[in-house]
């Protein structure tokens, strides 16, 4: 009897289980990407939906948003109408601009001077990368050290050397920070310029040198166009970035003096937590989001357009060919 | 690109020498002025002429210390309990984006949901979103919205174990400071994980399941495995952004949840400085961070270069 049972129980267990198999085949690409898409449905998704909400109340932080008003765009409009939020997206942009387009001469510049082959370029690379990996709370802390009125390292330098000292976080706050920066992150565009040059067609460079083009003439008629699309995506990556630095600047000047150095995070989070208004605050960094999102498509196009010129050029060539 | 023939003159090696003492200088002016009292730091005998001392180091984290140091009498910085916390989120957050970015880099190349396109515009996009832009409704959600009833039983049985006013809710634990970041380096470490996955040969799992393995034994024994220096770079980076963020973490943190990021700019902003400590702390912040470079610049160079050069 017993017997009887388990043989039958078998049986059916098997077609069973062959179907549990294949269900589970069927269902594993879901539990593969299950668990990331709800990590960034909660954590991403939702929170920019009530963002985009709150943005519409007027909400301070001592309310929860069921009992906050709705006003619509009020806070939109009213931010374009305040000078002192017009002023810190005027900081952000300069800031972002000047330390970009520094970054991108400096950093490819070195590259196209480094590019040699020469012992221990590894351990150059090492330690170019040493700023990037740092806290930018502790690069903040460096440079503030190193900006000190009368203690920093520069002003002691300057002294010594019989220069008047500079009031390097009042006066040029901003070239302070823009300084900072850019010794954070030019080796991040060294690198990659880098890598880029040197995965460009040997053959090419080659067939220049042959035909006696000048080391300046192989910079500016074959290396910077071949490198271009590298560094346009470079470039953009670094324009990011550049809006989301806060830690440093927060450390360094704390967005003073005034408003000189305070850039629209920073703007963001005094607002949230030393003005307390969530609403507007929303605002701000929809606005910031915006903003973003227009720079990146603009030069995504751009890159775009690039290539095809730049695949037009080739196919023109190889019909002359 | 020029070939060995051409012997690089010394100025050349000056250059290369000059910019690495530009880029290290002020890590290692960091490193020293943390060896120093307060009163070297500002006394201007300025180079390596001072006594070394540790005491920076013991005020920072008189908390953890099994000693009492002598030259404090009593331990008002808490930096120690802050390391725990700053390690033990970063070390979590790090293994979770890992398995869950793994498992759905692997899902999206094997079963074809999404082409790479889609992937790495979303990736470039998610990228874009500053902390800041973050702030307001994470803020807002992790202190209001997810929260669990008091009264509910998960909610009470929280609630009696840890305490607390009012519901139990996300904001102020660790697990709050966790989820946020998974979710930010999920999007990075999906795509540069793809193209690791992309370069498994197939033969080598159909040969595992052939022997039986199901897709998840598959997943955890032949792939991960092969797989492993694309997830050391993906671990850097996920580590590197978790230890080192302020923002969000100071949004969120309570009391007991600080991390270093935060009290080193808490005491940043007072008007005297203390330099030694602050310096001693920042270079323990620094630690991790300068080990990974000098033991692993190769994955790093390999995370930093995969986006932008291979397209």
């Amino acid at each position: 009897m017993s017997d009887m049972t388990v043989a039958k129980g078998m049986n059916q267990r098997r077609p069973a289980k062959r179907k549990a198999v294949s269900l589970a085949n069927r269902l594993s690409p879901y539990a593969f990407v299950g668990p990331a898409i709800i990590v960034l449905f909660i954590a991403l998704i939702i929170p920019l939906g009530y963002m985009i909400y709150g943005s519409m109340l007027d909400w301070t932080a001592s309310q929860s948003i069921e009992e906050a008003d709705f006003i619509g765009l009020k806070n939109y409009t009213d931010l374009w109408n305040d000078p002192r939020f017009m002023k810190s997206v005027s900081v952000t942009l300069r800031f972002a601009f000047i330390v970009v387009v520094v970054e991108l001469i400096v950093g490819v510049g070195l590259a196209l001077l480094l590019d040699r082959d020469i012992k221990g370029m590894t351990f150059l690379r090492t330690m170019f990368i040493l700023p990037m990996m740092i806290a930018p709370v502790v690069v903040g802390l460096m440079w503030r050290f190193m900006y000190h009125p009368s203690d920093g390292t520069f002003n002691r330098f300057l002294e010594k050397i019989g220069l008047p000292s500079v009031d390097w976080l009042g006066e040029h706050a901003l070239m302070s920070v823009i300084i900072a920066d850019i010794w954070q992150w030019t080796p991040f565009i060294f690198i990659l310029a880098l890598a880029a040059l040197q995965s460009l067609p040997r053959s090419t460079l080659e067939a220049a040198r042959i035909d006696g083009a000048s080391p300046w003439q192989q910079i500016i008629y074959i290396k910077l166009p071949l490198m271009m699309p590298v560094l346009i995506v470079t470039a953009l990556l670094r324009l990011i970035d550049a809006f989301k630095v806060l830690e440093v600047i927060l450390v360094l000047t704390d967005g003073g003096p005034g408003q000189e150095t305070q850039i629209l995070s920073h703007r963001i989070n005094e607002t949230m937590t030393e003005v307390r208004h969530l609403g507007e605050a929303a605002a701000m960094a929809n606005y910031l989001l915006i903003l973003l999102m227009a720079l990146t498509l603009g030069m995504l196009g751009f890159n775009r357009w690039q290539e095809n010129r730049t695949a037009r050029i080739r196919a023109a060539a190889e019909e002359d060919v | 690109m020029s070939h060995a023939t051409q012997k690089q003159n010394p100025a050349f090696y000056a250059v290369i020498a000059l910019l690495v003492f530009m880029s290290v200088g002020p890590v290692l002016l960091m490193f020293v002025n943390s060896f120093k009292l307060d009163v070297d730091i500002l006394s201007g005998t300025s180079g390596l002429l001072f006594f070394p001392t540790i005491q920076n180091y013991e005020t920072a984290l008189c908390d953890i210390l099994w000693y009492e140091p002598d030259h404090l009498r009593f331990c008002q910085l808490k930096f120690g309990g802050a390391f725990v916390n700053s390690l033990t989120i970063a070390i979590i957050s790090t293994i979770l984006t890992l398995v869950i970015g793994a498992m759905a880099a692997y899902g999206l190349v094997r079963f074809r949901f999404l082409g790479r396109d889609t992937v790495s515009t979303t990736t470039l996009l998610v990228r874009m979103v500053p902390p800041a832009v973050l702030l307001v409704p994470v803020f807002g959600l992790w202190n209001n919205q997810f929260c669990l009833d008091q009264n509910g039983l998960l909610g009470g049985w929280i609630k009696d174990i840890f305490g607390g006013r009012g519901d139990p809710c996300l904001a102020g634990t660790h697990s709050g400071i966790i989820l946020i970041y998974v979710a930010m380096n999920l999007p990075f470490v999906i795509w540069i994980l793809q193209s690791f996955i992309v370069q498994v040969p197939r033969s080598l799992e159909e040969a595992a399941r052939v022997d039986g393995a199901g897709p998840f034994q598959v997943f955890f024994m032949v792939v991960l495995p092969l797989i492993k220096p694309g997830l050391a770079a993906a671990a850097i980076f996920t580590f590197r952004i978790a230890w080192n963020e302020y923002l969000l973490a100071s949004a969120l943190s309570d009391r007991d949840t600080k991390t270093v990021p935060i009290l080193i700019v808490n005491n940043m902003s007072e008007f005297n400085v203390e330099w030694g400590v602050i310096m001693a702390t920042g270079m323990l912040l620094a630690i991790p961070p300068i080990i990974f470079t000098l033991l692993a610049s190769r994955q790093i160079i390999t995370g930093m270069t995969a986006g932008a050069v291979k397209g």
